[in-house]
């Protein structure tokens, strides 16, 4: 996951010639392709290691509300995330001189991932059981993220250009609706995924 | 059961003559539009294609709601039928209005909140169908199925927001007078009636391909049901 991502901003340096000029236009959307494309990767490996052996199954028969175990690997993959967006943060900046360590642009990156995951784990508990199963969740992920990604880089790339935060504002209010309404709705759906 | 009921038939046959008069009324009867000439045509046919794939859309995830309270293959039926149409009427209105913009915009596609969402509901609706197809037990392809439509429906209405939040050059034919720039029109009355009755048209289209859709899928569950019958 690490390593992939490392790669994916190494392709992005050759395909889109990040000079100067262009850097400050275009580096919000490939830190958040990055992010999403090296997010798929955690989220389908986390929940075949479940898959695997039967562990799922072993989770499910604890004594414990089916959401806790959602919440479980939500935040689990939550933390993955971060991991590879502290380190692909600094590399970043470190490699084409930007500097990335603002806050604003730091809680975009915080509620774009809890987005990400909370439809990612619900998603990914469904396409792990398919027959089909590391092609399918970008199919299906994807297409309902789209919300996410739009805000995300718009509220990344405000950031960036040092937009007032009038212009920038309406995009982090629509990520934490997005985050509200989806962790709502997998808390609810949840159990309709995993049931036998 | 096995005989196609006469109200259906019936159905079918109102629908085609239906669509012969709103094809009249779209492409005779209706004046030519001033400004773009014949090409504005299309836009009978175009909303009435993208009406038809909204109530898909609408259909579907409402039955994914009452399929996961009930847990009635039954509402499975219908909602991979409400799929199935939205899925094909939206790319009739995606085709229709490229062929409209072209000469219009001047551009065969644009990122405008519509066009978006309606590529996108077209993605997931795929999807949808793919994950469909990589289940083989009936009840888990249905929760999934269900929750994945709902999960869509959710999703869709935010894509759309999130774009309107740029600009959009879609044109709001009805209640908006300013988007004249956009390629808008207002209609006269020869063009309301062509329009209300393509719109009409489209309806009756829609709860006729239901209908036969949902009888489709029935037969399909009696045939597997036989099938398994035999082998045991």
């Amino acid at each position: 996951m690490l390593v992939f991502s490392l790669l994916v901003i190494l392709i992005f340096n050759f395909a889109l010639e990040l000079d100067a000029k262009t850097r400050t236009s275009v580096t919000a959307g490939v830190i958040w392709v990055t992010f999403v494309f090296a997010g798929t990767l955690g989220l389908n490996r986390s929940m075949a290691i479940e898959k695997d052996r039967g562990c799922l199954d072993g989770l499910l028969l604890a004594p414990v509300d089916r959401s806790a175990i959602y919440f479980g690997k939500a935040i689990s993959n939550l933390a993955f995330m971060f991991i590879v967006e502290i380190i692909i943060l600094p590399t970043y900046s470190f490699l084409y001189n930007i500097n990335l360590f603002q806050p604003g642009l730091l809680l975009v990156i915080l509620l774009g991932s809890i987005g990400y995951t909370a439809v990612g784990t619900l998603l990914s508990a469904m396409s792990v059981q398919t027959r089909t199963r590391d092609v399918m969740l970008p199919i299906l992920l994807f297409p309902v993220i789209v919300p996410v990604l739009i805000a995300a880089v718009k509220a990344s790339g405000g950031y960036l250009q040092n937009l007032p935060l009038d212009q920038i504002l309406p995009w982090i209010n629509l990520l934490i609706v997005y985050d509200v309404i989806f962790i709502a709705i997998s808390f609810m759906v949840f159990d309709y995924v995993v049931e036998e | 059961m096995n005989s196609k009921p006469t109200a259906l038939r019936t159905l079918d046959i109102i629908s085609l003559i239906l669509l012969v008069i709103a094809t009249y009324l779209a492409l005779v009867f209706a004046p030519t539009e001033k400004v773009m000439g014949e090409v504005q045509r299309v836009f009978y046919f175009h909303v009435g294609a993208a009406w038809v794939g909204l109530l898909g859309f609408i259909g579907a995830g409402v039955t994914g709601i009452i399929y996961l309270k009930t847990q009635n293959l039954k509402w499975d039926l219908v909602e991979q039928a409400a799929v199935e149409i939205s899925l094909v009427f939206f790319f009739i209105a995606i085709v229709l209005g490229s062929i409209w913009a072209r000469p219009i915009w001047n551009t065969w596609w644009t990122w405008d909140p519509r066009l978006t969402s309606a590529s996108i509901v077209e993605l997931i609706y795929l999807a949808y169908l793919m994950l469909r197809q990589g289940i083989d037990d009936p009840d888990r392809r249905a929760r999934f199925g269900a929750v994945y439509t709902l999960v869509g429906a959710i999703s869709v209405p935010i894509t759309f927001l999130s774009i309107r939040m740029f600009r959009t050059i879609h044109p709001v034919v009805i209640g908006s007078k300013s988007a004249a720039a956009d390629g808008g029109f207002s209609m006269t009355g020869d063009m309301k009636i062509a329009f209300f009755f393509a719109l009409f048209t489209f309806t009756v289209i829609f709860i006729d391909l239901f209908w036969n859709r949902i009888r489709l899928g029935q037969l399909e569950q009696k045939v597997e049901q036989l099938k398994l019958k035999v082998m045991e």
